[in-house]
């Protein structure tokens, strides 16, 4: 066997941030044309390292050596780590909405002769790189009128226009579903047969068995080992990542569902801008006390509508249909009504909707109900530090105060902040839309026990997810959405994947 | 002295003000061979200033909210002329003038909170538009000339002094007594929030420290009574001003008020999610700030005596620069009333120290400028470095 040339090298990095020691003594071996992947709990540093790597954090700001090529490297800034062909797709997606997919991969690397860009040729070549990474849009559509799915294609394209030679992939898939998470890996396959490498972050441990050659993993800042692609399963993984394994993925429950409380009519709603466009068709469902309700469909299906437009009408416009809680018909017509109503809605992207970043935790935590904090509208400081810290330890916030600032926090950690706010107001029906995106497997089981215990003191929760198999192994009853439109009621018994995945193609009649 | 170093890191920003405000007093006093400090001096930089710090707690809040107000200067000056309207030619009874003003102001507040809040209108361009119509309708109403003098009561509102109940006669006993007043207050109130603390368990900075907290706030504010009392005693202004600052600082930091406030400037789309209503917040701030506004006009028209079309001119630059001077961010979500009011105290000691000197307007101007410019860039370079 011919010895593999390892193209990357990170020799004992250690990056603190104030309180914080991300990274300690890191190592990472990486070989030329392999798909590299990276593990660990929320919070144990992968992004960090990557961003170490690429520049973000510049040298001098971290400790160790990156030795790339057999090359020491110094990177003041992305631009130098780009020149050498390493390039980073961070976690939140860096594309500019109101700009061509063309302008975009050329964005920084514009196609110009003295200044004037030769629009021609950044068409041309922008069609020949879409082409690449299978993607049939024109060169010209706006960045805001395509999916997350192609929009994670269109990143590739813009590093492939790059020269790239190690393609790092920060949890690429967590916001696509199945298909367009399929697409994506399969290209990355093929690249990596015409020779590219790559390292990729994901918490989605098949993806990783499916496609990765070697896996690093991290705790807690520090790297504790490296599997080869015999040994690469998903329990050995865990293993790693936590320290122990995982017998369970899905925590035991005994369901004890009484009578329904929670009831949604002849639900419809359209789109803000284009009136004419019915988002949500005419939705009936009902939640039972106790009872843990699954709404199944594919991206683009209505699910996050359907739910925004029940909480207080934050989605759409002409919105008709009833709510009734508790037999009583409600008239959610703003946030704090629903509020009161004892309903909370958990959104599935924590950035643009869930969190204030520049504040701290405490301060987003107790945002939803102030009121339990106040007396006469004066807040109490005290009582919300101490409700922050009851929240941190039971959550398990990895931070080292309730004081941080949230934008500081990684992924995972952020959306259990988001999480804990929720919890605090109380609600009977807790709406959570995809509540596990972007979470690792500990934290994963950690918030489904949460579900539950919810669950067993009788409120009800309904959940909006893309991962099939968290849906069939948490949900008493699913909803199937397609095309605005309820296609389907499955039972517990009944779920599978199959069945599912026929009633979120096909839409009614 | 650990725990020292600790302190000042973690309130930064609000202490490095702070030492701006003490090094640049200290700067003019000796520059100007003690003028400055001079017991006279200080009572007119306390009248010369009141109507832009009044202005800038305003303003801070429609900074935090992400937005900007460049009409509180034409505004000031339309309620100025109201005012003179009714008090000088319509010879109403200056308190129930005072109160049509005020609310005259609110409704100003709202017609522009409208726009910005509910049809969604960018500030900049609603209080562009106001800071024009505000001015033309303030030419309209003085029909381009002044109007004076006001009536001897209502220029007691800029111009006069606290009465001194105990009959004081080199030195004002009365103002005596309410510094020590209101130390002992803010003692008590320091006193009673650590107390609080230990009580959830909370850490707290060493005793000796605390005590040393205690003993400067006590001497702070007694000398600078005591100052006071040797001219004249405590404006009527700062009496004011003072009721203000301390209110703005308790909603905006210990109510549900304050916190949807800071909520929508910080991330608008996840206040409103959170159940804030976010339209009315806006709406609701734009109002105080008219009302805001309103006392400011009333405050310079008394100042001066008279009603003029140029009142007002510029106003809206210098309370905007308090206000960025005392560490708002311009993306909204952050800044303090109290930062906003040391920040026109800033601007305001150099202004006042800069006169004593002789320095020309122009020069003034420009070097004002070169602070606004120092003073953020000192913050942002500050923020990367951490
Ligand atoms: N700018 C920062 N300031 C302070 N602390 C930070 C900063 N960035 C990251 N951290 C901390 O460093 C640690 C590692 O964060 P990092 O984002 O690398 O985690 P991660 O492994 O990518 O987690 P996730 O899977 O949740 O994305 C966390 O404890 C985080 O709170
Ligand atoms: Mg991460």
């Amino acid at each position: 066997m011919k010895s593999e040339s390892i193209i990357l090298e990170m020799k004992s990095i250690t990056k603190e941030f104030p309180g914080v020691k991300a990274l300690d003594n890191v190592n990472l071996k990486v070989v030329e044309a392999e798909i590299h992947a990276i593990c660990g709990e929320n919070g144990a540093g992968k992004s960090t390292l990557m961003k170490v790597l690429s520049g973000v954090y510049p040298y001098g700001t971290y400790e160790g050596d990156i030795l790339f090529k057999e090359q020491l490297c110094e990177f003041k800034d992305i631009k130098q780590s780009e020149d050498l062909g390493i390039v980073i797709i961070h976690q939140e997606l860096a594309l500019i909405p109101e700009l061509s997919i063309a302008e975009n991969i050329f964005l920084g690397n514009e196609q110009a002769k003295k200044g004037v860009i030769n629009w021609n040729e950044t068409v041309s070549k922008a069609r020949d790189l879409l082409n690449k990474v299978g993607l049939q849009e024109s060169p010209n559509t706006l960045i805001k009128d395509i999916g997350v799915g192609k929009q994670q294609l269109v990143e590739i394209a813009k590093a492939l226009s790059k020269n790239v030679k190690l393609l790092i992939l920060d949890e690429p898939t967590a916001a696509l579903n199945e298909n367009d998470s399929e697409n994506l890996l399969n290209l990355l396959m093929e690249l990596r047969s015409q020779g590219m490498t790559s390292i990729i972050i994901s918490h989605k441990l098949n993806e990783i068995k499916k496609v990765a050659n070697s896996v690093t993993i991290i705790r807690d800042g520090q790297s504790i080992e490296t599997i080869d692609t015999a040994d690469i399963t998903e329990d050995r993984i865990i293993n790693g990542m936590v320290g122990r394994s995982l017998t369970n993925r899905y925590p035991e429950r005994q369901p004890n569902i009484g009578e329904t409380f929670f009831e949604v009519k002849n639900w419809s709603t359209f789109h803000p801008v284009q009136n004419e466009r019915q988002i949500v068709k005419d939705v009936n469902l009902h939640i039972k006390k106790g009872e843990i309700v699954g709404i199944a469909g594919l991206m683009g299906s209505g699910r996050t509508e359907l739910a925004m437009s029940i909480f207080g009408k934050s989605y759409g416009k002409k919105t008709t249909g009833e709510v009734y809680k508790d037999g009583k018909p409600l008239n959610l017509t703003n946030v704090t009504k629903a509020i009161n109503e004892g309903i909370a809605y958990v959104s599935e992207d924590r950035k643009e909707y869930g969190l204030i970043l520049m504040n701290d935790i405490k301060e987003n935590i107790s945002l939803a109900s102030l009121n339990k904090i106040a007396n006469n509208h004066v807040i109490n400081d005290n009582k919300e530090y101490v409700v922050a810290e009851e929240y941190r330890t039971k959550m398990n916030i990895k931070t080292p105060s309730v004081t941080q600032k949230v934008g500081n926090l990684s992924g995972g950690n952020q959306q259990k902040v988001v999480l804990s706010k929720w919890m605090f107001s109380e609600p009977d029906l807790l709406i959570l839309d995809e509540p596990t995106r972007g979470i690792d497997v500990g934290a994963k089981f950690e918030i489904y026990t949460i579900m539950n215990e919810l669950a067993s003191q009788g409120k009800g929760i309904l959940v909006i997810s893309s991962e099939l198999p968290e849906i069939i192994g948490m949900c008493d009853r699913v909803y199937v959405m397609s095309e605005g439109e309820i296609t389907g009621e499955v039972k517990k018994a009944d779920a599978t994947q199959e069945v599912l995945m026929k009633y979120m193609t096909n839409s009614r009649g | 002295m650990n725990s020292i170093t600790t302190l000042l890191k973690k309130n930064l920003k609000q202490s490095s003000m702070v030492i701006a405000l003490v090094l640049i007093t200290l700067l003019f006093q000796v520059l100007t061979d003690g003028t400055l400090l001079k017991p006279l001096n200080i009572t007119n930089l306390i009248l010369q200033n009141s109507y832009i710090l009044i202005l800038a707690v305003g303003m801070v809040l429609v900074i935090i909210t992400g937005h900007i107000d460049l009409s509180v200067g034409s505004v000031a000056a339309f309620i100025g002329a109201i005012s003179a309207i009714l008090m000088i030619n319509m010879q109403m009874n200056p308190v129930l003038a005072v109160i049509i003003c005020l609310a005259a102001g609110a409704l100003i507040g709202a017609w522009q909170g409208f726009w910005v809040a509910y049809v969604g209108i960018p500030a900049f361009i609603v209080t562009l538009a106001g800071m024009l119509l505000f001015r033309g309708l303030t030419l309209v109403v003085l029909q381009g000339q002044s109007i004076a003098p006001y009536p001897e009561s209502f220029q007691k509102l800029s111009n006069g002094f606290l009465p001194d109940l105990f009959g004081g006669t080199d030195i004002h006993i009365f103002s005596i007594v309410i510094g020590v007043a209101v130390s002992l207050i803010l003692i008590g109130l320091e006193i009673n929030g650590r107390n609080n603390q230990l009580r959830y368990n909370f850490e707290v900075g060493s005793k000796g420290l605390f005590y040393a907290k205690l003993v400067a706030i006590f001497a702070v504010v007694n000398t600078f009574t005591y100052v006071l009392a040797t001219y004249r005693g405590l404006p009527n202004i700062l009496v004011i001003l003072f009721v203000i600052i301390v209110a703005y600082t308790f909603v905006m930091k210990k109510t549900i008020i304050g916190r949807h406030v800071y909520a929508v400037g910080g991330n608008l789309k996840a206040a409103s999610l959170s159940g804030v209503q976010t339209k009315k917040v806006t709406f609701g701030v734009f109002v105080n700030m008219g009302v805001l506004a309103a006392l400011s006009g009333l405050i310079f028209a008394a100042r001066l005596n008279a009603a003029t079309p140029r009142a007002g001119n510029l106003f809206e630059l210098d309370a905007i620069a308090a206000v960025f001077i005392g560490g708002a961010s311009a993306y909204g979500g952050v800044g303090t009333v109290v930062g906003a009011v040391i920040g026109g105290l800033v601007m305001g000691v150099m202004n006042n120290g800069m006169s004593i000197l002789g320095l020309g307007i122009d020069w003034q101007q420009a070097i004002k400028g070169l602070v606004l410019l120092a003073a953020v860039a000192f913050d942002i370079i500050n923020k990367k470095k951490s």
